[in-house]
């Protein structure tokens, strides 16, 4: 039985048919490729792109130096120096992120007291030379000044699900 | 015993312990704050409440006795229920700046939280905010993360002896702070970082340097006394960030000197030589090790063949280890030269031949605390013992009576029974006076030729109560101290006090300098003996001899004597006129800069592995935490390659415990005591000069390491750049308070202010010491004028 049925399928190109059923319904349908550059994909506020480092809408840094992204980074990506300023408050003389290290976990956002450390939506960098990917506290803090807008509108739509 | 029942453990406790007690003792825990074993019990932060059978309400577990048959449940609802509404009473007015406080992953307040907390809290209101307090240049007091547990305070009251933490004000407006604005003063002070249970109280030195899980631990041994306190190296990259007590009930407890806690400052100093450096033509340059040794050996060899071997001093620090020591005078032996001594405060060498093989306390640490009576001969003992200090002042806490023969009233934190406050000059025959009430009292003779001497020396009530409270005391112990080491007739005092303790019926100890006082006599560090006290044949000179003899070399280690040394003014005169000159140091000044021809850079105790003998006679190895700065090495390992190098035989070791062993191999029948054939002292009296100056030694001041320790060295700096006379002295010279006065010592001019000061004994002037890039380094006991300016 299972024989004549076969024989019959390929006989009349059943399968073939139905290949070119399938590709006949998506050529009509409405496409979905996004011409990036130019167009881009939607993006959940909640991106784990680019690492920035905020300020206080006064200019302070947000960074305290308390060390627990340091410490929870599971690809040891993160090292930190710190002194007490001259004012009296715990502040970093060195924050460097490795991004050839990093794996874009989101945990140093995570485990931030401040809100500091975010990761933004930029997923857009390069480097020509390694050294590039080494964010330094100032690197991270121009990140953050560019971005701010963008980041604090990001924390407002998901703080109703924290 | 009582049987007790703790969460269904059939438990036996002692009559009258408290449950939490029992508790430890059975490794059940209980959350607490201000229960400390070592404190007294205030049960006031209501943590540690329990459920007890029979009993209505919670009860606190550290302030309620076991009783025969009592069911305690620490793990029941109500005794949980209880233990969490009080965290959150604590929480109230808690800030919540864990990420900013450095206590934050070593807190007890939030290891408990964790526990006991709740993640709400009912209470909304605003937090209090107390002020932050200035306790000193050793301690940051963050009191608004206070939760008034009082362990501060009552460590305060009852181990330190100086009430300088209180609580003032009530309830919400409690506070915790210095009744005046003072900074603490206390030798152990701190303790209180140790103690405080929230970050309220953390150490200055070490704010914001690293995280508590970032921090690598080991144990290790305090240098800085002869005790030997047991500590704890913290080390963040490589480096020594923090040292804590490592409990030992025979030797510190719980606790630790500031000393031997804050002086790890002075490892990562900028002073520290990391590189083999060499003078050429008074230019130094920085060499390779193979380079330094050979300059060594060609300048030592040069010297013996131009003006023989005993033209080679050698002078070591008793805080290096016992191996370090043994090399260096197996070396200096091995090529002819038996001038070795470590023994920096002293002046007087005479009785050398007659003293015990090496100074000890003559009791066990614990044991201090058990004598009815103490006497202290020339001993600041909360100063320069501060752990053995601890004990001292517990057992007059007992009723010991703590007695005195000092050259300054020194300010003891326990009471003293009896003190005699003499010049120096008068100290010998002050002792001399409690043998003869003592000979009296008992009906002994005096030994041979003491009689005469102490013909005209009237024995007064003082004397009397003296020698009454050493007789009739169980168990009691005659302490020399500093002072009396380098006392300029140090023979006598030690002969004296052997022969009071000898009719008393007493012990007699010794407090050595340095944390390796005992291990330098054993290890050979001396020129009358080799190691293990064996006598030498060839009786190499001491240092005051060294320091007189105009020699050709000398082979420092650990030591700059220009500010360790006693006689400090004609130690530095030694060196400039020394053809050559080799440091085996961790730290360089400008001063060895200028005498020294070689500084071969060596490790300090935390890079190091090996060995001190505490006062006890305890052996305490340790091993290195970290690897030695730069270039550095190990000393053992810089004098087996110069031994190497200089063709002697027996010094292929490869590591220190072969070392140690052969001292070890070499002791193996010598038993520690301190008794001593009685030798007659010439004289007791110093010869007569009408002023005497006494050097204020700094607490801070001891060993090269202590003295680069920034905080320390901030704390003494009020140690005031003054002379001070008492009321008559001054008077009778004619000088006021704040006045001008020249004082010319030996070959110094000093010109200070005069303060009144009446510590000071009649015929005395205490004068700065030890004060760093001043001209008053070179203050040396002996006569000195004084005149107005």
């Amino acid at each position: 039985m299972t024989a004549i049925s076969n024989y019959l399928k390929s006989l009349f190109l059943l399968e073939l048919l139905q290949g070119l059923a399938l590709t006949g319904k998506y050529f009509f349908r409405k496409k979905i490729t996004v011409q990036y550059p130019e167009e881009k994909t939607p993006m959940s506020p909640r991106f784990r792109g680019l690492h920035a480092q905020r300020r206080y809408p006064n200019g302070e840094e947000r960074c305290i130096a308390c060390k627990l992204c340091e410490a929870v980074c599971p690809a040891l990506a993160i090292s930190i120096d710190l002194e007490e300023r001259d004012d009296g408050t715990r502040r970093t003389t060195r924050y460097d992120i490795d991004l050839t290290k990093c794996i874009f976990c989101g945990f140093c956002e995570e485990s931030c007291p401040v809100d500091a450390i975010v990761e933004t939506r930029v997923f857009e960098y390069y480097g020509e030379v390694r050294a590039d990917l080494y964010m330094t506290k100032e690197k991270l803090l121009a990140v953050g000044d560019k971005m701010e807008k963008q980041i604090a509108a990001d924390r407002a739509e998901d703080s109703v699900f924290r | 015993m009582a049987n007790i029942e703790i969460d269904g453990k059939k438990l036996e406790a002692r009559e009258g312990a408290m449950v939490i007690e029992a508790a430890d003792d059975a490794g059940i825990y209980i959350p607490r704050f201000c229960y400390h074993k070592k404190l007294s019990i205030a049960a006031n932060c209501r943590m540690c409440l329990i459920e007890i059978e029979k009993v209505g309400k919670a009860l606190p577990a550290c302030a309620t006795p076991v009783t025969d048959g009592m069911k305690v449940f620490t793990r029941s609802p109500k005794a949980i229920g209880a233990q969490k509404g009080v965290m959150e009473f604590l929480l109230i007015n808690h800030p919540l700046d864990c990420p900013i406080c450095d206590q934050g992953g070593e807190c007890e307040l939030q290891d408990i939280a964790m526990g006991y907390g709740s993640d709400v809290s009912a209470f909304s209101e605003g937090k209090r905010v107390v002020p932050t307090k200035d306790f000193g240049p050793l301690i940051c007091g963050d009191m608004t993360r206070c939760i008034h547990c009082t362990r501060c305070v009552r460590f305060g009251e009852e181990i330190a002896g100086i009430k300088e933490l209180g609580a003032t004000g009530r309830g919400e407006h409690m506070e915790i702070g210095t009744f005046i604005k003072l900074s603490l003063s206390s030798e152990m002070s701190g303790n209180i970082i140790d103690l405080c249970p929230v970050g309220a109280l953390t150490s200055k030195p070490f704010r914001f340097t690293a995280r508590a899980w970032e921090i690598k631990q080991h144990a290790t041994i305090a240098p800085h006394d002869c005790l030997g306190s047991n500590v704890l190296a913290h080390t963040f990259r490589n480096e020594v960030v923090r040292m804590v007590p490592r409990e030992n009930d025979e030797i510190n407890e719980t606790w630790l000197s500031d000393r031997d806690r804050f002086s790890y400052e002075g490892l990562n100093s900028p002073e520290r030589v990391t590189q083999p450096m060499v003078k050429t033509n008074g230019k130094w340059d920085v060499v390779s090790w193979d380079v330094a040794l050979h300059k060594v050996v060609d300048g030592l060899s040069q010297v013996i063949k131009t003006s023989g071997a005993e033209q080679i001093g050698g002078i070591a620090s008793p805080t290096m280890t016992l191996e370090e020591l043994y090399l260096l005078q197996k070396l200096l032996r091995s090529i002819g030269s038996g001038n070795i001594d470590h023994r920096l405060s002293q002046q007087d060498f005479s009785d050398d031949a007659v003293v015990p093989v090496a100074p000890i306390l003559g009791q066990s640490i614990q044991a201090l605390e058990k004598n009815d009576a103490v006497l202290l001969v020339g001993s600041n003992i909360r100063h320069d013992q501060p752990i053995a200090g601890h004990r001292i002042r517990k057992a007059a806490l007992q009723n010991g009576k703590i007695m005195c023969v000092n050259t300054l009233d020194y300010d003891f934190n326990f009471p003293v029974a009896e003190k005699i406050i003499a010049s120096p000059a008068t100290l010998p025959v002050e002792l001399g006076a409690i043998v003869k009430a003592l000979a009296e009292k008992t009906a002994s003779p005096l030994p041979e030729g003491l009689e005469p001497l102490l013909a005209n020396v009237t024995v007064e009530d003082v004397h009397n109560n003296i020698a009454a409270h050493l007789i009739a005391a169980k168990q009691a112990i005659i302490l020399l101290g500093r002072d009396a080491f380098s006392h300029s007739k140090a023979s006598a005092l030690r002969a004296l006090a052997t022969q009071a303790a000898k009719l008393a019926g007493c012990d007699v100890g010794y407090l050595p300098d340095g944390a390796n006082g005992a291990g330098a006599w054993l290890a050979g560090a001396v020129p009358h003996r080799g190691a293990g006290g064996s006598e030498w044949a060839e009786r190499g000179k001491d240092l005051a001899t060294m320091l007189r003899a105009d020699l050709d070399a000398f082979v420092l280690m650990g030591v700059e004597p220009e500010l360790d040394c006693t006689e400090s003014q004609l130690a530095l005169k030694a060196m400039q006129q020394a053809g050559f000159v080799v440091s085996l140091s961790a730290f360089v000044s400008d001063t060895v800069k200028d005498y020294a021809d070689v500084i071969l850079p060596i490790a300090t105790f935390t890079e190091t592995s090996g060995t001190f003998v505490s006062a006890e006679g305890r052996w305490q190895n340790f091993e290195g935490v970290v690897p030695p700065r730069g270039d550095a090495r190990p000393a053992w390992k810089i004098l087996r390659v110069l031994g190497n190098l200089f063709d002697c035989a027996g010094f292929e070791f490869v590591d220190s415990q072969q070392v140690s062993h052969e001292v070890r191999t070499i002791l193996a029948d010598t038993s520690l005591n301190n008794k001593m054939q009685w030798r007659c002292p010439e004289s007791l009296n110093v010869g007569s000069v009408t002023y005497e100056s006494i050097p204020d030694r700094r607490m801070y001041a001891g060993d090269s390491l202590v003295r680069r320790a920034v905080s320390l060295q901030a704390v003494e700096k009020s140690h005031d750049a003054v002379i001070r006379v008492n009321q008559s002295v001054a008077k009778k010279i004619g000088l006021e308070n704040g006045q001008q006065a020249k004082a010319t010592n030996n070959d110094t001019e000093i010109l200070l202010p005069v303060m009144i000061d009446s510590r000071v004994p009649d015929g005395s002037v205490l004068m700065p010491a030890q004060l760093p890039g001043a001209v008053m380094q070179g203050v040396e006991s002996g006569a000195v004028t004084l005149t107005r300016a």
